[in-house]
């Protein structure tokens, strides 16, 4: 890699842990910084220097395999590890490049729906989630992972709850989350106990070796695992554990919103496959019963039930947050045919949707910016009061449907192929049907706009009135992203490709079918 | 609150030593139990003391709500200040053999210091502006509690 070499040594050492450390600071320095420009710079800042350093790490990942950092300079087992592969980098980049794409947003929409005396403060939350968000992924130590996710979802709160100045309903939603949250913590935490009191370690890689020896007959690290897969399935809305998602997502300001669509149910989907496939895995009969049954069901149930949920939801983004679960059900879909075909799919999926999903919430946003438009039925007419807005939101949209030549058609393919190839001729009928679902959604809400006329006041029809460019450039950046997916997928497919070899090691292909 | 003699003075004479309580857990937490967190909330015990004896704007008027929430960040600053200065030495984030490379256990005497100063401060810091929060939450409904 020649880029590498241009870069200073210092980073490529040293990045693993400024893509934590960085935001963390900065996000402390809020605290005491007042001004709301000073604070947004900073953000963009540091934001900006994580993209980058991901940037680096995916290409050194590529470039040289799995990349370790010894925190305080202590050998791992017995010192916190940070990790780096193929199947951490791709997140890592889509969790800071989403963030930066959201803050480009943030100036104008901020401003609109956050207290003016909050907004260094809201900015400081912000940076702390990412960090949480990136501390997940980027680290090698289960017990630091906990820590990570507590630091990510004490601030996602907050974030919501700030959301109270624009509807009253956001302290509700925020509350609800910090319940389920709560406990969703609380079962991961005792499952990482339980798998610390059978092995003695919290380092992964050590953890996984020691796992291997018990010989799949630890009761113990059977109940961790129950407990760990359904405390992640409550941070990830697994169907029936999604009760706080729609709420959070409808009241919390757009730019929380979309930064949480796009990333945060990510995080814990990778820390999904992280715990099940390589800490855990495919050697061991519970943990394929638990994937390829259990997750299958509640996988299929709820991109069935939440598609048609969100055909019956009033408020745009509602719709969307429903639709949000069905996507999580796709991806859980794939993840649990246990093939590389499957999880292949799944990771490709996990990377479209959120930018799929951050496109669609970042047109709603910019409509709420302009004309404080919620329901579905406001939509009257946007084609011609907000043309480019509007036509964003429908690439995005049909993106979400799996229209051809867009993103959401390549991981739906890519889905339908690895069920046939598992022999599960009927979940492609699924797959179909949950797609004429998200149609009909979608298609709602795209009739509307395009075949009714706006809306008249005192006579007069409303006049064009279109988003503000910050806000087009990054819906923009979304949609054109989608398109140039669904024509040329090749490096979304190969960077999921390379995640799925890592979490199935070629001696585990074919365990459990 | 003029009523409560015997709580005024006892508190008074108590809250001194609490304080000193404080850094002795701090300092002694290299040797047993304790260190920054422990040291933290008994330090911020004896403002809160102070406050439950004598009221929260005399509280507010010894430990400002703006001293504490600087220190919240200073703490933390404090913290990943240690770890930047372990970077700039050349180690890795928080290795704090790198201060003394003759001595690296000196190294990581000093570093262990620094941080749990860190701690401290921003536990203090923390806990106090909850106890602000919810001390100085406007009293609404009078027939509710």
């Amino acid at each position: 890699m020649d880029i590498l070499s241009l870069l200073p040594p210092w980073l490529l050492t040293h990045g693993v842990a400024l893509l934590v450390v960085l935001p963390l600071l900065a996000g402390a320095a809020m605290a005491v910084i007042p001004r709301e420009r000073i604070a947004w710079t900073i953000t963009f800042m540091v934001m900006l220097i994580c993209m980058l350093c991901a940037l680096t790490l995916a290409l050194q990942v590529i470039d040289q395999g799995r990349l370790s950092y010894k925190m305080g300079g202590w050998e791992p087992p017995y010192g916190i590890e940070y990790v780096v592969d193929a199947l951490s980098a791709p997140v890592l980049l889509l969790i800071s490049a989403m963030a930066v794409i959201c803050l480009f947003y943030a100036s104008p929409s901020v401003k609109a729906e956050v207290e003016p005396k909050k907004r260094a403060a809201f900015y400081g939350a912000f940076l702390i989630c990412a960090a949480g968000l990136l501390g997940m992924v980027v680290t090698g130590d289960a017990f630091n992972v906990f820590v990570f996710l507590e630091v990510s979802s004490i601030s996602t709160y907050v974030l919501v709850a700030m959301g109270h100045s624009r509807d009253r309903r956001a302290l509700r939603a925020a509350y609800d989350y910090l319940i389920l949250g709560s406990i969703g913590a609380t079962f991961f935490v005792i499952g990482i106990g339980f798998l610390y009191m059978e092995t003695g370690t919290l380092n992964m890689a050590d953890m996984s070796n020691i796992l291997d020896g018990l010989d799949g007959g630890s009761r113990v690290a059977q109940v961790g695992f129950a407990f760990i897969v359904i405390g992640l399935g409550l941070k990830l809305a697994m169907f029936p554990l999604h009760m706080w998602l729609p709420g959070a997502y409808a009241h919390a300001p757009s730019f929380v919103t979309i930064f949480l669509a796009s990333t945060a149910t990510k995080a814990a989907l990778y820390l999904l496959l992280r715990f099940a496939f390589t800490i855990f895995d495919l050697s061991f009969d519970y943990v394929v019963t638990i994937l390829s049954q259990f997750v299958l069901v509640l996988a299929v149930v709820g991109m069935v039930f939440a598609s048609i949920q969100a055909i019956f939801q009033t408020d745009v983004r509602r719709v969307l947050a429903f639709s949000s679960i069905a996507q999580v059900g796709y991806i859980l879909l794939g993840l649990s045919f246990l093939t590389l075909s499957g999880l292949t799919a799944s990771y490709v999926h996990l990377i479209n949707h959120a930018f799929i999903k951050g496109g669609l919430f970042l047109a709603v946003g910019a409509m709420w910016y302009r004309f404080g438009i919620t329901r579905v039925a406001d939509f009257r007419g946007l084609s011609k009061t907000m043309p480019w807005t509007m036509s964003a939101f429908t690439i995005s949209g049909l993106s979400l449907i799996g229209v051809p030549l867009t993103a959401g058609f390549v991981s739906k393919l890519q889905l339908a192929t690895a069920a046939w190839e598992r022999g599960y001729g009927w979940a492609v009928g699924v797959i179909l049907f949950s797609s004429i679902l998200a149609l009909v959604y979608i298609g709602r809400i795209l009739r509307v706009a395009y075949f009714e006329t706006p809306p008249q006041i005192n006579g007069v029809e409303v006049l064009k009135n279109e988003a503000p460019l910050i806000m087009l450039i990054p819906m923009w950046i979304l949609a054109i992203l989608s398109i140039v997916i669904g024509i040329n997928a090749g490096w979304v497919v190969d960077a999921a490709g390379r995640a799925a070899e890592l979490l199935i090691p070629t001696q585990m292909i074919g365990r459990g079918l | 609150m003029n009523e409560h003699g015997i709580l005024r003075v006892v508190s008074k004479l108590l809250i001194p030593f609490i304080a000193i309580f404080a850094f002795y857990v701090q300092f002694h937490g290299d040797y047993g139990p304790g260190g920054g967190f422990q040291a933290g909330v008994i330090l911020a015990a004896s403002v809160i003391l102070y406050a439950l004896i004598f009221g929260l704007e005399a509280a507010k008027s010894a430990v400002p709500p703006s001293w504490v929430r600087f220190g919240m960040a200073m703490g933390v600053f404090l913290y990943g200040g240690t770890g930047v200065a372990t970077w700039l030495l050349g180690g890795e984030f928080l290795n704090y053999s790198v201060f003394t490379p003759d001595h690296p256990s000196h190294g990581q005497h000093y570093g262990i210091l620094l941080v749990e100063l860190g701690v401290l401060l921003a536990v203090a810091s923390v806990m106090l502006a909850i106890f602000y929060a919810f001390g100085s939450r406007p009293v609404n409904h009078p027939g509710e509690d």
